[in-house]
């Protein structure tokens, strides 16, 4: 155990709410002096709402930040900078048609007379780039820098501004291995100088190359906080996405589940970029769980499969006859439907009512030349609000109103009520609160005991376990590896990502 | 005696030899605004047919309501080497340095239809209409044939803020000064189209009495006219005989108006500009005859008198 | 019972407004509200704000389902001018009126479909898509008429403009019967949820099975119709075809009949009604402007006045205030009541 004195940043006990959602969960983290601490966690495990709360970016809720032994309470990243906290996002946040110079000083100017001094500027600015070994002309653009350049821009823009705790949003997502190499020995230096460093990325290999210890974040909750060297990396993706190593769940009625013939049985199925051609076979009855990593092609192959993306390789069968996937109307014609990861965007039509986003697929699916009846409408609506339990003061409210696991369930019922025979649910738990998460998993398994084939895709990899009898392991936009039956259990998951990704390391 | 001297004293010997042939011989460029309305149209037309006529050889620019087309159609005309260059003007500045490259290659410059701002030494003359002139010519038209009698006038005025409507009114109020039997009871704008002339009639005629309480109706536009004719039709009056109609411009639909009986008169602003300028233009070059700097061109009234349906067939291909 | 009393409740502020205007216009001008019968036809103010804003009411039709979609057409002026300009061109080289009519309108929408095209397979932004056939539509309605106002006679035609049916203008018949008819087509079928589903969420409701692509398209093919009738009548009206001057700048008076109907730009819910009311109430500004003897330099002075005024009322944060002060007036009066 280090000594107090050692910690620059410390949250302790942060809160954040939102509707319907509670984002953040009493979650404390605390930064070293000269470390690079790893953030991690998927899709909506907190991450960037923590790093919001810190920067003043979002309000919290509840908690408590101290910044160098000195409670503090940034009502926006301008104070949050001021106090010493510099964040650098992915796409940098600099104005690309102002010269590297002014980006560095910009609101700041040296000035003469009143007049920006252009010349001490660019003086002042080259002393400044001098420590970060970048070659580089200060009078030149912005945008004419390659974006490696601008992120150490920015870098030093955000250290020069702030100076003892440095955020790195995604920095290297759209970096090349030498380019992030190059990153990395800035970050390198500067944490020797004492900063602190918060990294925030989803490749693991770059997490074990440079950073000192981890914080892993689930559904707002705090996983845990390790030193990377001693976490193994199989470890660290089960902190990720499930429940504790050895916590093996195996619902017996599941593994049992009939070997009934095939219905739906997909051929070199893919699309270029998006994810590459994998064979995929679905009984009736059956839930198929897919599992990967945040940019694996989890969603892209659900995409696929709908038809909300074309395939441009392979075939599509069901009950042994080809059809045509080409649009997400010709998938509905075969009884198809899909329950997007992000509600919000792909899912909720949000200032209609519950009962018209319940009738939407329905709708779509007979034509608008026959409207179901407003009494129809309302019966649906009513059986399905009372069947999944939505919460809801009346079936007119407009569904932006309803809370995230209601929305959820709103959107099912939109499905449920076109009669689907194949069912694709991407990531149907994500961001709910913990009652709406049981009953989605009991839906889940209702259905299939209905005799209706399901696609499920989650992180939570004990759900996944839970109802699926088989589950589909992808990486790197690619199925890399199934599980059947008895095999189906998160540390076999979790093994199966993380030899992909030692696989991938060892390259 | 260069070769170059000896050539030019012998075209000006040609020049006084042929007399008016003279024109036959010349290249004019006329740079024109656009064709944003009937009107200007057939001001080409005009200009065209009066060219062709005198054995002008035209050289026809359409600028598209930009100035720098202008200015650059003028500059290809000095390149060219032209005799003379018309200009109908879009804007009334920013000519200055254009027209002094001209003077300085000794190619006049007629201005056509509008003025501009510079020194007057610029350009050897211009050829326009007078707006405030038309108005008191349809003015004096109006007092005349009242005769004494009381009568309420209603006026269209052109777009607001626009120098046709500001000096047709003008010139038309003066007209009627002096003579209080007649007096403008509602004025309103109706941007010198057709709708708006017969939606703004129709309210006339309805704040004043069903139109009972109207005489005349002056309108700066004759399209306008024609549309409040059929705001006075639909009242139930007779136009033209209920209520005089006189106008500005001399479109070819409202000789038809006139021929009907439904319109009483109106003053003509000619789409002929370039005759007068070829006139001047000629004088000037067989003998120096420097003309003044502004030609105003007639302003015609016609009435039901002058055979409106023969005029009509004589306008109608004009291009308006 | 109920969705009527809900309808009514929507139309509410327009009704008000409406009725607002026309008070206040009759104050000034007592024969506002005069109606006599004349010829066989009603006569009067009210008659003309009917009849004068049909051009705006059908385009605020049109206007009302493409905003809806989260669109804008800034071309049914042009398309206006284009339509007057064809059936003036069709009339007067000998074609029947039925033939005159229907090629009119069929260009209408060919007009429609060209934006639909660009907005909904091309995914140019719809404001720059209308925009160049705002622009290129009137060059084109030029050249149909060559420059000058291409009048016509035929009796059949101009029946269209200026006849009547029943005492009341063609006009007015065609707006009132054309709106009535889209309302019962969106409102009766489902067209109306699915519209309003693309508009507030386009990319969930293709997800969800809409044809989102197709209903884009038919929503710029309905205004393009709509302009279309739109300028057969205000060709009819002056028996001629005035391609410098049909329809100018008409869109802008469509999108605010659209706005001061309460409709949101942004797309969603939408009231064809209120759209309707809301061109009425401009119309009314504009002819109460014209009927009151102000300078014509205070037109506009005054018609953007009151329609600030408007805007204001219905925006929500007045709405919330007065209905705030609404229910403490009626506390108040509660309590008194009972000190009683």
């Amino acid at each position: 155990m280090q000594g107090n004195d050692d910690i620059i940043l410390s949250a302790t006990g942060i809160e954040k709410v939102f509707p319907g959602a509670k984002a953040l969960n009493n979650v404390n983290f605390q930064l070293r002096r000269g470390e690079v601490h790893a953030l991690l966690g998927e899709n909506g495990a907190g991450k960037s709402t923590l790093v919001k709360c810190i920067t003043g970016a979002y309000r919290r809720d509840g908690g408590k930040l101290v910044l160098d032994g000195a409670e503090i309470d940034p009502r926006d990243t301008f104070e949050a900078q001021r106090l010493g906290i510099g964040t650098v996002y992915q796409e940098v946040n600099l104005l690309p048609n102002l010269t590297v110079a002014e980006n560095l000083f910009l609101g700041r100017q040296p000035r003469r007379f009143g007049l920006v001094d252009a010349a001490e500027m660019n003086r002042r600015a080259r002393a400044l780039l001098s420590g970060y070994e970048l070659d580089v002309d200060v009078r030149t653009e912005l945008s004419s820098c390659s974006v490696a350049v601008q992120q150490v821009v920015a870098i030093a823009r955000a250290v020069d501004l702030s100076g003892k705790v440095l955020i790195l949003d995604e920095p290297t997502a759209s970096l090349d291995a030498h380019e992030v190499e190059m990153l990395f020995a800035i970050v390198r230096r500067l944490k020797s100088q004492g900063l602190g460093v918060i990294f925030i990325t989803h490749f693991l290999e770059q997490v074990y190359a440079i950073c000192d210890r981890i914080t892993v974040l689930r559904n707002g909750q705090l996983v845990g906080t390790r030193d990377a060297a001693a976490l193994p990396r199989r470890e660290l993706i089960a902190m990720m996405l499930g429940r504790e190593l050895g916590d093996e769940i195996k619902q017996a009625g599941n593994a049992q589940a009939s070997e009934g013939a095939v219905r739906y049985r997909f051929r070199g199925y893919g699309r270029k970029g998006h994810i590459a051609p994998f064979d995929l076979e679905v009984r009736k009855g059956e839930v198929v769980g897919v599992a990967g990593l945040l940019g694996s092609g989890r969603t892209e192959t659900a995409e696929i499969l709908f038809g909300a993306e074309k395939a441009d390789s392979g075939t599509a069968e069901v009950d042994g006859k080809p059809i045509d996937i080409s649009s997400p109307r010709t998938a509905i014609r075969h009884r198809f439907g899909f329950c997007p990861e992000d509600r919000k965007t792909d899912g909720i039509i949000g200032d209609l009512s519950v009962r018209e986003n319940i009738a939407l697929a329905l709708q779509a699916r007979r034509g608008w030349a026959r409207p179901i009846s407003r009494a129809e409408q309302d019966r649906l609506a009513d059986r399905y609000i009372a069947a999944l339990d939505i919460r809801t003061s009346d079936r007119e409210k407009p569904i932006r109103l309803l809370s995230g696991g209601n929305q959820q369930k709103a959107i099912l019922a939109r499905w449920l009520a076109t009669n689907p025979e194949f069912l694709i649910l991407d990531e149907p738990t994500r961001g709910i609160d913990v009652g709406a998460h049981a009953e989605i998993i009991r839906l889940i398994e209702n259905l299939c005991e209905q005799g209706m084939s399901l696609i499920v895709i989650s992180s939570e990899l004990d759900e996944l376990v839970a109802y699926s009898r088989r589950v589909i392991v992808l990486r790197d936009r690619a199925h890399v590896s199934e599980l059947v039956g008895e095999e189906v259990t998160t540390s076999h998951i979790v093994e199966a990502i993380a030899a992909a990704d030692k696989r991938e390391a060892g390259q | 005696m260069t070769l170059k001297t000896a050539l030019a004293s012998a075209t000006i010997l040609a020049a006084c030899m042929f007399g008016s042939a003279s024109a036959a011989d010349m290249t004019v460029g006329f740079s024109q605004i656009g064709s944003e309305s009937g009107w200007r149209a057939a001001e080409t037309t005009l200009t065209k047919q009066q060219a062709e006529s005198r054995g002008i050889d035209l050289k026809f620019a359409d600028a598209q309501q930009k100035q720098e087309n202008q200015i650059k159609a003028i500059r290809s005309f000095i390149a060219q080497g032209v005799d003379a260059i018309l200009v109908a003007p879009v804007v009334a500045t920013g000519w200055d340095d254009v027209l002094t490259e001209a003077k300085d290659a000794d190619i006049p410059v007629i201005l056509l239809d509008r003025t501009v701002d510079a020194p007057d030494d610029l350009y050897l003359t211009a050829v326009t209409s007078d707006l405030v002139h038309e108005g008191n010519v349809a003015g004096k038209w109006l007092v005349e044939t009242v005769a004494g009698k009381p009568c309420n006038v209603v006026e269209l005025q052109g777009t607001t803020g626009s120098s046709p409507a500001i000096d047709r009114k003008k010139g038309f109020e003066q007209a009627l000064s002096g003579h209080d039997n007649l007096k403008i009871v509602r004025s309103q704008t109706g941007d010198f189209t057709r709708t708006k002339g017969k939606e703004v009639m129709e309210s006339f005629l309805k704040a004043e009495n069903g139109g009972k309480d109207i005489c005349a109706l002056y309108a700066h536009n004759d399209d306008m006219a024609v549309g409040a004719i059929q705001a006075i039709k639909e009242a139930g009056l007779k136009p033209g005989t209920d209520i005089l109609v006189v106008s500005i411009d001399a479109v070819p639909d409202i000789f038809q108006a006139m021929a009907a009986g439904e319109a009483n008169a109106t003053v003509e602003l000619t789409p002929n500009m370039a005759g007068p300028a070829f006139d001047a233009l000629a004088a000037y070059k067989k003998d120096g005859t420097v003309p003044p700097k502004w030609i105003q061109t007639e302003s015609k009234l016609y009435t039901q008198k002058d055979d409106p349906m023969k005029v009509y067939e004589e306008k109608k291909g004009l291009g308006y | 019972m109920n969705a009527l009393k809900s309808h009514l409740l929507r139309l509410a502020p327009q009704i008000v407004v409406l009725i607002a205007v026309v008070l206040l216009i009759s104050l000034a001008f007592p024969d506002f509200l005069t109606l006599q019968m004349q010829n066989g036809r009603i006569y009067g103010s009210l008659i003309d704000v009917l009849n004068r804003g049909a051009p705006v009411a059908l385009l605020a039709i049109g206007m009302t389902i493409v905003i809806a979609t989260r669109g804008i057409d800034l071309s049914v002026g042009a398309v206006m001018a284009i339509c007057g300009a064809v059936a003036a061109a069709s009339i007067t080289s000998g074609h029947s009126l039925v033939y005159t009519l229907a090629l009119a309108l069929a260009v209408g929408m060919l007009c429609g479909l060209w934006n639909g095209i660009l907005v909904a397979v091309l995914d140019i932004q719809p404001i720059i898509a209308t925009l160049v056939l705002m622009v290129a539509g009137r060059g084109i309605a030029q050249l149909i008429t060559e420059g000058a106002i291409l009048t016509f006679n035929d009796a059949g035609l101009i029946f269209i403009g200026s006849g009547s049916f029943l005492g009341l203008p063609m006009p007015v018949v065609i707006w009132l019967v054309f709106g009535i008819a889209i309302t019962l087509l969106v409102r009766r079928t489902a067209l109306g949820m699915l519209v309003e589903a693309l508009g507030i969420n386009r990319r969930a409701s293709t997800l969800s099975g809409v044809s989102t692509g197709v209903l884009l398209i038919a929503a710029y093919i309905l205004s393009g119709l709509c302009a279309a009738i739109a300028g057969i009548i205000a060709a009819a009206d002056i028996k001629g075809a005035d391609a410098n001057n049909a329809g100018l700048w008409l869109e802008l008076d469509a999108i605010l009949a659209v706005v001061v109907g309460g409709n949101s730009l942004l797309g969603g819910r939408f009231s064809i009604a209120a759209s309707l009311l809301g061109a009425m109430i401009i119309q009314a500004i504009n002819t109460g402007i014209l009927l009151s003897g102000f300078p014509p330099e205070f037109n506009l002075i005054i018609k953007a006045a009151i329609i600030v005024l408007i805007l204001v009322v219905q925006s929500p944060r007045v709405r919330d205030l007065l209905a705030w002060f609404g229910r403490s007036a009626s506390r108040e009066a509660a309590v008194k009541q009972e000190v009683k």
